[in-house]
């Protein structure tokens, strides 16, 4: 038992640490992707390529002047960004990152904790993160904030039916609601994952998820919420400093959620996507060579002159992350792992790519879209997977 | 390995003081760092500059109301979905015929206000229209 809490805390801290230095940095690659979309360097100046941009940001945020207007509803008010954030950050605890491991004799998942209900655990958390928008809209007494929250509720809520019934459509296949039982029936290769195998090929549950995945965090195309052009700034406009950046912490931390969520449900988690006896544990020191080469390449012919010097260390450093893909030491453990990150860092760069390209929808439209389409849709798709399932058994 | 109730739900309490401690401290933290500066205009419900006329406590379209019933008809639904699915293999086709009848119900009266015109967000002059 005090060996478990000693584990306990131990995973804790790292899973914390490494979600926040997530939440920190993917802002940062959010700003690099879109600035590339636009032909423009992105955040250059502080640190080498940008690198201490977050650092910088967080100290701005928490220097700024942190108004609380005499006209809100002020425990409401303080209570909105606690719980987005709160409930933005629970949900990771019971998301697996890969298989069983052995640290130092003792047994162990690379997994906080592995509930028998995770799967309607994270529903029921990402749920709860609609109070806090809705909150804010209502506390904050402002008009544009009120008709962002209500905006953001009415959409957060409804597109929440065809998530469920997308996430109950694999469900049918593996028939766990465990998120590590989920990928251990997936295992094998990528003709196991739920988005193509089986009886029924998940592939329209799959893309459903998504976009309800991107109506749920309030992404581009769907951040009515927020509609700049129309309601200000949405449920947050009366909020500053830590408060604001609070919700912006917790919409990142939702899109973490929502895209471990896609990969565990639909992509197989930490399996590779063919087995190891044919070679895909060498993919990821591969990958990781190639980048370290065409770094070093760059490095030695700089266009710009601050590339000369920094180019050559990420290259190094690239290259000693390919050598440690190769120790068999670590092997059993970094390799799940990798694939793991490499599936929600698509998805996470999907989510940016979209934010790049499309324009916002019409209130109307969004409403519209996910009632008469997505609803009917994922019904049909649950009840022909369901009809094939049972034909199987 | 984790066996009772009590070490299964351990961590999750961990996480879950964890998170409300950084909530908390991100936001005592901005409290006590920001100089803060107070005029009239600051105190004003901030609407882009222009003077705000009146105040937020209006009524708003009762569509927000029909939504979110809606809503709790049909996740209700869903949320049947999930213990059927986890024992779907051992209810085979006898479990799936139940669950269709129990879906068509519940489909036909999504069709009945699909019908009705609930599902319209807006309705342009004249209604009735198609859009």
């Amino acid at each position: 038992m005090d060996s478990f809490i000693v584990i306990s805390l131990i995973k804790e801290v790292v899973v914390f640490g490494v979600l926040l230095t997530t939440l920190a940095y993917l802002q940062w690659v959010e700003r690099k992707v879109i600035a590339h979309i636009q032909v423009r360097p992105g955040p250059y100046r502080v640190g080498p390529h940008g690198l201490l941009q977050p650092v910088a940001d967080i100290i701005k945020l928490l220097t700024k002047e942190d108004l609380v207007p005499p006209y809100v509803n002020k425990p409401l008010y303080l209570l909105a960004p606690f719980l987005a954030m709160t409930m933005a950050l629970l949900s990771i605890s019971v998301i697996p990152f890969g298989p069983q491991i052995q640290v130092a004799g003792y047994q162990t998942y690379m997994q906080l904790t592995d509930l028998n209900i995770g799967v309607l655990f994270v529903l029921a958390v990402s749920s709860m993160g609609v109070y806090g928008i809705a909150l804010a809209g209502w506390s904050s007494n402002n008009k544009y904030a009120l008709l962002g929250g209500l905006r953001s509720s009415a959409q957060m809520i409804s597109y929440e039916l065809p998530m469920s019934l997308a996430i109950a459509a694999p469900l049918l296949i593996s028939n766990t609601l465990s998120l590590r039982g989920l990928v251990e029936k997936q295992a094998g290769g990528i003709w196991n994952w739920n988005v193509l195998h089986g009886p029924f090929p998940q592939i329209v549950s799959f893309i459903i998820f998504l976009i309800a995945a991107f109506a749920e965090t309030n992404r581009i195309p769907f951040d009515l919420p927020e509609a700049e052009n129309e309601l200000v700034a949405g449920f947050h406009t009366e909020y500053s400093s830590m408060k604001f950046a609070s919700f912006f912490m917790s919409e990142y931390a939702n899109m973490i959620t929502v895209s471990c969520m896609a990969t565990l449900l639909f992509l197989g988690g930490w399996v590779a996507p063919w087995p190891a006896e044919y070679g895909s544990s060498y993919v990821p020191a591969a990958i990781f060579l190639l980048a370290g080469l065409v770094a070093l390449y760059h490095g030695f012919h700089p266009a710009r002159r601050r590339d000369g010097y920094t180019l050559p260390v990420f290259g190094v450093l690239f290259l000693i992350a390919a050598a440690v893909f190769l120790l068999p030491m670590v092997q059993s453990w970094l390799i799940p792992l990798f694939w793991f990150c490499a599936k929600t860092g698509g998805i996470l760069f999907g989510f940016m790519w979209i934010r790049g390209t499309l324009p916002r929808f019409r209130y109307d439209q969004l409403m519209g879209f996910t009632w008469k389409f997505l609803f009917p849709v994922a019904m049909l798709n649950l009840l022909v997977t369901g009809f094939l399932v049972a034909l199987r058994s | 390995m984790p066996t009772s109730l009590t070490e299964t739900y351990f961590p999750v309490l961990l996480q879950a003081l964890l998170a409300m401690a950084l909530a908390a401290g991100l936001l005592t933290a901005s409290y006590l760092l920001g100089k803060r500066v107070r005029n009239k205009v600051k105190d004003m419900p901030y609407e882009s500059g222009i003077v705000p006329t009146g105040d937020a406590r209006q009524r708003f379209s009762v569509k927000f109301y029909l939504v979110g019933m809606l809503f709790i008809l049909f996740d209700i639904e869903a949320i049947f979905l999930y213990p059927w699915a986890v024992v779907f293999r051992d209810l085979r086709m006898a479990g799936f015929v139940e669950m269709l009848i129990f879906v068509v119900l519940i489909l036909s009266g999504f069709f009945y206000i699909w019908k009705k015109g609930a599902l319209d967000w807006s309705k342009p002059e004249g209604a009735g229209r198609k859009q």
